[in-house]
């Protein structure tokens, strides 16, 4: 018989269902993503770092866990929530079922609830703390309304910096950890980079030490406001003008680092499906998406950054170019652009730009 | 006003009849098409020749030619209408053909005629087998090993390349009508010669075979600047080998990883770049089951079934999109009319499952082969929602009319465990039930993949069905249970047959939105769809306050043969009508090929099965005034007694009245009150006193279930054997309705349809039949106005038609069928219904039936109306119905028309004189009219004193006369000039069969005493003609107005064209 388990969300909202994985009690930011696919990759996307997800798809872990996409990386969210969870998943990378996989984990999960109404409940009154616990004595309503997803980068960035070869490297990258995904390293590989990856908190000197071809800065979780050090480091770089390309949470900081100011997004963009336009040639792309803040183009001084892109559901900015340094800067995930035969030509644009400046 | 400023008037190719592989999905997508055109302030011109259809109704568009779908017409039709462009995309394969032959012989560049949608290019890359494979090669998408070839010995050297076993694709053909799996260098041969046949420009693809693994759809769309997004993704649970349109499809794909999903995306926004599609696409991949590799099948660059699947399945309206796309506009600039605050520039997610069930044909066509590969046989569908697969396929099965409630087959419940292993291999319509019935006996989910290939998830779905069942047997539900029986799909009388026990709770479902987003963003015309959770009842915001009185309509479900798109359009008028009334409108339907689901046709929609539980949820939910059942068929009516008793008001005809038509006893001594006549008849309910009551009938007999739906399981016995036969297969289906049997009379039959108010009735008009009884209603050349009534007929027809109307205490539509015979009128059946044949009248004669149907129903008067009762004064044209089969895509199916309905579609041909609409009407239909070349004849006894004057009449034409020797002697005797053909047990080189394949026969008249058994020659014979294309006429009447048509001196180029809107 499975135990009965609660969300209970900050506003007070209850939701009974049952419980799934590892039992426990977690307090954390609940969001939802409206992805169909992806729920193994969501376990070690490091945005969801202090965060629960819960899935809009109501069949979660059909295909099992497949260790081959969680890359040997650290299990991220606090917890997780599905209406249905599948016993018996099918797919021939498959190894395990995402409940045992749970409970080896330490992830509790909550399954068995209406995910359609918690998420139209996220959806009306904004982005909510929640807590989930097979223990109603446990419940703490001012802890859940307390709580703040805190030094996230911090807790997701590489402790130590490493290298990342690539045979007949043309470039070489600093990268700055914020909580990168594994896959947009191989990337850059795949294009050429030997890539160095710093820990957040690296100062800029050390990363202008390996003298750099361009800049990467990409992840990851939590508040914007919460990285000073990191937008400190960025302002040092910014004169060096070495190529540089932002990314997510990179994004974000890079543009603090210029001037302006992020806010938060209502119920914020999870998903696969948020479309972002090319505020030039009006291309429309559909993007991966996964945070919770986002740019205020007004705040940034026009001379200087351009909105490249802007989210056609909401008109919030996707992406600037910075047009007194070689630099750039996406909130969204570049595989969105990407066309036949692999290219890519947000990539390609870095590429070029760390051309440009070996030519110059 | 369209983005491309030179477009002020378009010209829309409709799909023309429906027939398997070309359904209601194309109603469904012009109709959204015309207006979305009309909405930007276009001109349109519509040609379609199936006048079933909303998209021609009056109201659709400008100018509506139903005429038929050929070169010379659509080129007529240009130049009297000088449209500057031509939508291609929107038509179905038959308009995508007409569009790209008229551009390719320079036609539309000369007349100065745009083509929007697809371009030639698109079309040619993605429909040419050798472009296509060229294009995929150029952006590095894998293709199956193929080779298209144009002979039989290429194709057999092929072959021995790559390795048996292969697949035959024609190319250019419906439905991947003409092609097959060959495992042997026999089939081979065979395969390709049909495939050959059937390809117009006798073009074949031989494939590498790659049964088993899975088919995965994409829907995707691109506009002009680029912009491509995908729309929903399907799976079929049927891996590789069977045509996607008889397959069980699930929405969205369920059994890939991220990864796998990923790439088949990026592949389909890929294709549909390098096609440069401008509108939608849909494409298919097979991916092999235990790696990443995958291969694109096969892309289709328009709207589709499976495209249609895909919208109502995510509830974005890809038709009205590609239509925008199509004149110029890019996908950001289009609004998402679901949830009006985002743009077309987005993908649809979704928080739910949809699952699509095909409806077939097979209980109609008992001697079908069943077995399904890659020729679709499928005739409909159905589509359901839920949030878990088991609760969804539950859905499916109970809501696809085929007497089942689970998946549990009573009579699979019979055979040996051995006996239901070997069944899996076979694949049939009726796999599903035979998987269930062997996980049902322990056979492991491992051993049914080997064989099936069916995925292990859903394999480990339908067990969790078998062991809650297992769970409940004999058992006493606990609320637990329930609830779960109830989120597992299971209806309380299931659960109740299951448990044994009597179920002592009740939980009402709580109903979700379709809203394209997973509730990202609310919504503004959503759709519903039941669950059992425990959350918000998304549907009582919309219930809670009665703004207006609220009415709900019941729709008529999958589209099968005999119950068509004419119901589809029936329940959309009658939601029309009482919306102009100002009654809120509900409508329940679970068809997804139709335009009464289409999210903004009622004031809301509900996608659910149409049986009993189901509806009464919704009633109780919605608390209408009243419920309509008179416009969905026999789906809808049969749910009129349930839904009586349970206190439902039903508008219309009564529940009484309904039974009054339909129960045998009330219904005679309703006729002999009044005074008129039937064939006389008996109800028996075996083989003894069937032959009984035949001897005193005297044959022949016409031999029925009662309750029956469209003639099915309908024949006539001209002796003993026959009514032996006939009572086995009945008998073997356990049903424990009794069998009718009544003299069958051979006159003229002529059909009504009427409109009733309690007071007098109206009659639109009146249909005489080309062919006499005999032949099922549905599957003759009906005429309107009717021909040769005497004016004192014409009265007694109309006097019968007032009496039985009054006398079953009508309200709105009555159809009545009659025989006329030695100037007597006798009464074959009553239907106090909409019918078949309302569109067609309704358009004919321009009296909005349904409409005045539903006004009469509410108690308004037709004298209030503006209408005279009585006959409505007949047109100054000429109309025909002319049926249309799909023989070609049924195995085995005797040809040969009889009581039992066998067409899928109809045209139109409207003229000056009977012969003009006949000429034209068969034209629609697909003849080519050649007046040349020879005509084969066969015919049984009773047809032979009156063939002689018939094949005159070919013979005077020119044409060479061939005959089997009875028929040939006749012939003879008569004068004519005959050549004899043996038959094929009697010579196996030079006989009927090799005659056939000689091309030098271009019409057959066949008819025999018995028929239905493919073993017998006369089938084989019919069957061949199907094959070879050959026109084959089964009824003497037929074969005569044919003659008739073809003596007439009429061509394409010289026959009348009318705008509907002048003829009515």
């Amino acid at each position: 018989m499975t135990k009965k388990a609660y969300l209970i969300l900050q506003n007070g909202d209850v939701f009974e269902g049952k419980s799934f994985g590892a039992e426990g009690t977690v307090i954390s930011e609940i969001v939802f993503n409206t992805a169909m696919t992806g729920y193994v990759e969501a376990l070690t996307d490091k945005s969801y770092y202090g965060q629960t997800p819960v899935y809009s798809f109501p069949l979660i872990g059909n295909y099992g866990i497949i260790p081959e996409d969680l890359a040997g990386q650290k299990i991220i969210p606090s917890a997780y929530i599905a209406k249905h969870w599948c016993d018996t998943p099918s797919n021939f990378r498959c190894e395990e079922n995402i409940d045992t996989f749970f409970k080896a984990n330490n992830i509790v999960g909550l399954c068995e609830i209406d995910t359609r109404t918690l998420i139209k409940t996220l959806r009306d009154n904004g982005t909510m703390n929640g807590m989930i616990t097979t223990d109603l004595s446990k419940v703490d309503h001012k802890a859940i309304a307390e709580y703040r997803v805190r030094d996230a980068v911090k807790n997701v960035t590489t402790r130590v910096k490493y290298v990342v070869p690539c045979k007949d490297a043309k470039f070489r990258i600093a990268l700055l950890d914020l909580g990168v995904r594994e896959t947009l390293i191989q990337t850059l590989v795949g294009y050429g980079c030997e890539v160095h990856v710093f820990p957040a908190s690296s100062p800029a000197h050390e990363i202008l030490a390996v003298n750099p071809d361009g800049i990467v800065i990409a992840g990851g979780p939590g508040e914007p406001t919460d990285n000073p050090d990191v937008v400190q480091t960025l302002r040092s770089l910014k004169p060096k003008n070495i190529p540089t390309f932002g990314l997510r949470l990179g994004h974000q900081l890079l543009a603090l680092a210029n001037g302006g100011v992020c806010r938060k997004l209502p119920h914020g963009h999870r998903g696969g499906n948020h479309p972002v336009r090319n505020t030039e040639t009006g291309r429309v792309y559909i993007s991966s998406q996964n945070h919770g803040f986002t740019v205020d183009p007004s705040s940034l001084d026009g001379s200087i950054a351009r909105v490249s892109f802007i989210n056609t559901n909401d008109g919030t900015c996707e992406g600037i170019d910075y047009l007194d340094t070689p630099a750039f800067s996406l909130q969204f995930e570049p595989d969105a652009c990407q066309g036949a035969n692999n290219k890519n030509p947000l990539y390609e644009r870095f590429i070029s730009m760390m051309e440009g400046g070996k030519n110059a | 006003m369209p983005k491309y400023e030179s477009v002020k008037k378009v010209l829309v190719i409709g799909s023309g009849p429906i027939v398997i592989g070309q359904a209601a999905e194309f109603d469904y997508a012009g109709t959204q098409a015309l207006r979305a055109l009309r909405e930007d302030g276009l001109e349109v011109v519509l040609v379609n020749s199936n006048p079933a259809t909303i998209m021609t109704d009056q109201a659709m568009a400008d100018r509506i030619y139903i005429e038929p779908l050929t070169l010379t017409t659509v080129r007529r039709i240009i130049e009297i209408e000088r449209p500057d462009s031509i939508l291609s995309g929107l038509g179905g394969q038959t308009g995508l053909n007409l569009c790209m032959q008229l551009a390719k012989e320079g036609y539309l560049e000369k007349m100065g005629v745009r083509l929007l949608g697809a371009s030639p290019e698109t079309i040619d890359k993605a429909e040419d087998r050798q472009s296509f494979k060229d294009t995929m090669k150029s952006i590095g998408q894998p293709c199956i090993p193929s080779k298209v070839v144009e002979d039989i010995d290429s194709a057999l050297e092929f072959a021995d390349e790559i390795g048996l076993p292969v697949i035959i694709r024609p190319a250019f053909t419906l439905g991947g009508s003409g092609g097959g799996i060959a495992y042997t260098r026999d089939e081979l041969y065979e395969i390709s010669r049909e495939g050959l046949d059937a390809s117009p420009i006798r073009q074949i693809l031989v494939e590498k075979c790659i049964s088993g693994w899975k088919e995965i759809e994409f829907e995707a769309m691109r506009d002009r600047a680029g912009n491509a997004i995908t729309i929903c993704s399907m799976e079929n649970l049927d891996p590789v080998g069977v045509h996607t349109g008889d397959s069980i499809v699930v929405a969205p794909a369920v059994t890939l990883s991220d990864k796998e999903f990923q790439m088949l995306r990026r592949a389909a926004l890929n294709i549909v770049e390098a096609l440069g599609v401008e509108g939608g696409c849909n494409c298919q991949f097979a991916l092999h089951p235990e790696s990443f590799e995958y291969a694109v099948i096969e892309v289709n660059p328009r709207v589709s079934r499976s495209s249609a699947l895909a919208s109502k399945a995510t509830g974005y309206p890809i038709a009205k999109v590609a239509t925008k796309v199509a004149i110029g506009y890019t996908l950001d600039e289009i609004p998402n009319a679901v949830t009006g605050k985002t743009f077309a520039a987005f993908e649809p997610t979704i928080d739910y499952v949809a699952v699509k069930f095909p409806k077939w044909p097979f209980e109609k066509f008992v001697y079908a082969k069943r077995e399904l590969g890659t020729q679709m046989k499928a005739t409909g569908e159905v589509m359901t929602i839920a949030d878990s697969f088991e609760m969804a396929i539950m859905k499916a099965v109970r809501g696809a009319e085929i007497s089942l409630s689970t998946l549990r087959m009573p009579k699979l419940e019979y055979l040996s465990t051995e006996d239901i292993r070997t069944k899996l291999s076979a694949c049939t319509d009726e796999r599903l039930f035979v998987v269930y019935e062997a996980l049902y006996r322990g056979i492991s989910i491992e051993e049914i993949h080997n064989i099936t290939m069916i995925d292990e998830w859903f394999l480990s779905k339908l067990l969790n069905l078998i062991n809650y069942e297992r769970s409940i047997s004999g058992k006493m539900l606990t609320e637990e249970e329930y609830i779960k029986g109830k989120q597992l799909g299971y209806t309380d009388s299931s659960l109740y047959q299951l448990s044994e026990n009597p179920i002592r709770y009740f939980r009402a479902p709580t109903y979700k939105m379709v809203d394209t987003c997973a509730a990202e963003f609310s919504a503004e015309t959503p759709y519903f769809y039941a669950t059992y959770d425990d959350g918000d009842n998304e549907a009582a915001p919309f219930t809670d306050e009665m703004k207006k009185p609220r009415m709900l309509v019941l729709g008529s479900g999958p589209i099968r043969i005999g119950q068509g798109i004419e119901f589809d359009y029936a329940s959309v008028h009658c939601v029309w009508s009482l919306q102009r009334m100002g009654y809120e409108v509900i409508i329940i339907n679970n068809n997804p090929e139709t335009v009464s689901t289409d999210f903004d046709t009622a004031d809301r929609l509900y996608f659910e099965p149409l049986t009993p539980e189901d509806v009464l949820n919704i009633i109780k939910q919605e608390k209408p005034e009243g419920v309509i059942v008179a416009f969905g068929g026999q789906t809808a009516i049969k749910l009129t007694s349930f839904l009586d008793k349970n206190g439902v008001k039903i508008i219309g005809s009564s529940a009484d009245s309904i039974d009054m038509a339909e129960d045998r006893e009330r219904f005679d001594a309703l006729l002999e009150s009044l005074n008129i006549k039937r064939p006389k008849g008996r109800t028996v309910l075996d083989c003894d006193g069937a032959l009984t009551a035949a001897k005193n009938l005297g044959y022949p007999v016409l031999m029925r279930p009662s309750y029956v739906l469209g003639g099915q399981n309908m024949i006539i016995a001209y002796s003993d054997n026959d009514i032996r036969e006939y009572m086995s297969i009945i008998l073997a289906t356990k049903n424990d309705n009794p069998v009718l049997i009544d003299k069958y009379l051979s006159g003229t039959e002529i059909e009504v349809d009427a409109i009733c108010d309690g007071v007098d009735i109206l009659i639109p008009g009146i249909m005489e039949h080309v062919e006499r009884t005999g032949v099922h209603s549905g599957d003759s050349i009906a005429i309107y106005p009717a021909q040769s009534l005497t004016p004192e007929l014409t009265e007694r027809v109309i006097e019968i038609t007032r009496l039985l109307s009054i006398g079953l205490n009508a309200r709105g539509l009555v159809n009545i069928q009659y025989i006329i015979m030695d100037g007597e009128v006798y009464v074959i059946e009553v239907n106090p219904r909409a019918s078949r044949t309302v569109p067609y009248i309704s358009k004919v004669t321009g009296i909005p039936m349904c409409e005045l149907a539903v006004r009469a129903s509410l108690g308004e008067k037709l004298s209030d109306l503006g209408y005279k009762y009585g006959l409505h004064p007949s047109a100054n044209t000429v109309a025909v119905k002319v049926p249309v089969f799909s023989f070609e895509k049924l195995t085995n199916v005797d040809t040969q028309l009889g009581p039992e309905m066998k067409s899928t579609g109809e045209v139109l041909g409207v003229g000056e004189t009977v012969r003009e609409a006949i000429f034209k009407g068969l034209v629609a239909a697909g003849y080519t009219m050649d007046v040349s070349g020879g005509v084969f004849i066969t015919v049984r006894d009773q047809d032979k004193d009156e063939i002689a004057p018939i094949a005159k009449k070919y013979s005077d034409l020119g044409f060479k006369l061939y005959a089997t020797a009875g028929t040939a002697k006749l012939l003879k005797e008569a004068g004519l000039e005959v050549s004899v053909v043996d038959k094929i047990h009697q010579n196996p080189d030079n006989n009927t069969k090799t005659l056939l394949d000689s091309g030098l026969v271009h019409y057959v008249i066949s008819t025999s005493a018995t028929g239905r058994d493919p073993a017998m020659d006369d089938v084989k014979i019919r069957r061949r003609a199907s094959a070879r294309r050959i026109p084959c006429l089964t009824a003497l009447d037929t074969a005569n107005a044919v003659a008739d048509a073809l003596a007439s001196n009429f061509s394409e180029e010289s026959v009348a064209l009318y705008d509907i809107h002048e003829i009515s």
